[in-house]
């Protein structure tokens, strides 16, 4: 779970990491102010399934393209990108048109969260 | 030492952390892996971090990265923290501290849940502890959950143990108990700004003349603020000594040893018993005595003892 940007509002993404370890997730939480780089770099090193983005500051648009690209250049864009926040109708099917697995709004439980990890993030092992 | 550039080049640490998961996830793929990468293990220096939770040992962590990486030296860290034992979940939260690295080729760094494990370590950390080594790392810091007295696992991993307290964790007669100051080859006081330092330092000396480390080796207090870097130039430095104390005394070479004994017999040990429990449940007589036991009619010390005579005759033994 990562904070990316300048966005300090973190209730959030600590409600969600507690929900995932509550249902047997493992979490590695980034803290925040984080680049694109250091999460994609967290989330290689880390081997993780699905990275959760939570953007509160509208900055969804600039942010996570570049995540994207990050992970690309680490030969892991198959790790899933699931992003929450404050992400307006619009820009919900843009992100997803770039590569976002899941765009969640800021009315979506953290039952919807922990579902849809369940059905779609855990990778196959090959 | 080597040259401080990226031991395996950024682009394989995908490889890396997909085989450092497979060996966390099935614990039967572990024994080829080891196998094929033993060859080049035995290099890296292993330093452990343990102590209370909260008294810095990810922040310190961070420190010595940037001492190490100062000198020369490329670095991996296996940052452990504990599992829910009701969901098997984890929060693992001891990248935060370290996140400046994260641009730096030379550095890699790895949290691990502890799962079911007791102990202070992950059941996976010390077969991970060498594929790092195969991976080409100078040094291999291990930082184990935050422990109470007696999760005094990493002194069996560790080639040298940094102890972290802080003021304020109990007075003086903690410091007098078995356990976990014992095993530190190196005793730092954290958060040395805080009222209380100076007597923890000192009650930490006074406990140290009175139980002597098992190895002729004076054990240094070393005070820091970690959150500054202020005086983590002299944990590192004791460090430093310790790891040649090692390597001119002989222990380096004994506590590998013992280690590597003491993982054979694990092993095996483990490997018996899951033969037993197999054998126990689907063997005649075996199973039959197992029965009478959990119907009440023989004492488990009995049973076990019956039990084993017919598994492995005595004369076998």
């Amino acid at each position: 779970m990562a904070k990316i940007g300048l966005d300090g509002h973190d209730r959030g993404v600590k409600v969600v990491a507690r929900a995932l370890r509550d249902a047997g997730f493992e979490v590695v939480y980034t803290g925040l102010h984080r680049t694109p780089e250091e999460v994609a770099v967290a989330a290689v090193q880390e081997d993780v399934d699905v990275i959760g983005v939570s953007i509160l500051s509208g900055a969804h648009m600039a942010l996570v393209p570049p995540l994207l690209d990050a992970l690309q250049a680490r030969d892991a864009g198959d790790i899933k990108v699931l992003v929450g926040g404050v992400i307006p109708e619009a820009d919900r099917a843009k992100l997803r048109d770039l590569g976002a697995a899941a765009v969640f709004d800021q009315d979506a439980s953290t039952d919807a969260v922990v579902d849809w990890i369940r059905r779609h993030g855990v990778r196959s092992e090959e | 030492m080597r040259d401080g550039s990226p031991p395996a080049g950024a682009g394989e640490y995908r490889a890396l952390s997909r085989l450092i998961s497979r060996i966390e996830n099935h614990p039967g793929a572990a024994a080829s892996i080891i196998a094929d990468l033993w060859s080049r293990t035995g290099r890296a220096r292993r330093v452990g971090l343990t102590g209370a939770p909260g008294v810095g040992k990810s922040t310190l962590a961070d420190q010595l990265i940037t001492a190490a990486r100062d000198g020369g030296l490329t670095v991996a860290v296996i940052a452990v923290d504990p599992s829910s034992p009701f969901s098997g979940g984890a929060i693992l939260g001891d990248r935060v501290r370290m996140v400046r690295h994260s641009g730096d080729p030379g550095v890699y760094i790895r949290s691990m849940a502890a799962r079911a494990h007791l102990g202070g370590l992950a059941a996976a950390t010390r077969d991970v502890a060498y594929v790092l080594e195969a991976f080409a790392f100078d040094l291999i810091l291990v930082e184990t959950v935050g422990v109470g007295q007696s999760e005094l696992e990493i002194m069996r991993l560790a080639d040298t143990v940094v102890v972290v307290t802080a003021p304020g964790f109990g007075d003086a007669v903690q410091t007098l108990k078995a356990g976990i100051l014992e095993i530190a080859d190196v005793l730092v006081v954290n958060k040395a700004d805080r009222p209380g330092a100076k007597e923890t330092v000192m009650q930490l000396r006074e406990m140290r003349r009175l139980v002597p480390h098992h190895d002729a080796w004076d054990v240094p207090v070393v005070e820091t603020t970690a959150s500054t870097g202020a005086g983590v130039a002299d944990v590192w430095e004791a460090i430093r000594r310790h790891g040649e104390h090692l390597r001119t005394s002989g222990e380096l070479e004994a506590r590998r040893g013992r280690r590597a004994e003491r993982e054979v017999l694990a092993l095996v040990e483990a490997a018996l018993a899951s033969r037993v429990r197999a054998t126990v449940h689907d063997r005649g007589e075996p199973a039959e005595l197992l029965a009478r036991a959990k119907r009440h009619e023989a004492d488990p010390h009995s049973t076990a003892k019956a039990i084993l005579e017919r598994l492995i005759p005595p004369e076998g033994r």
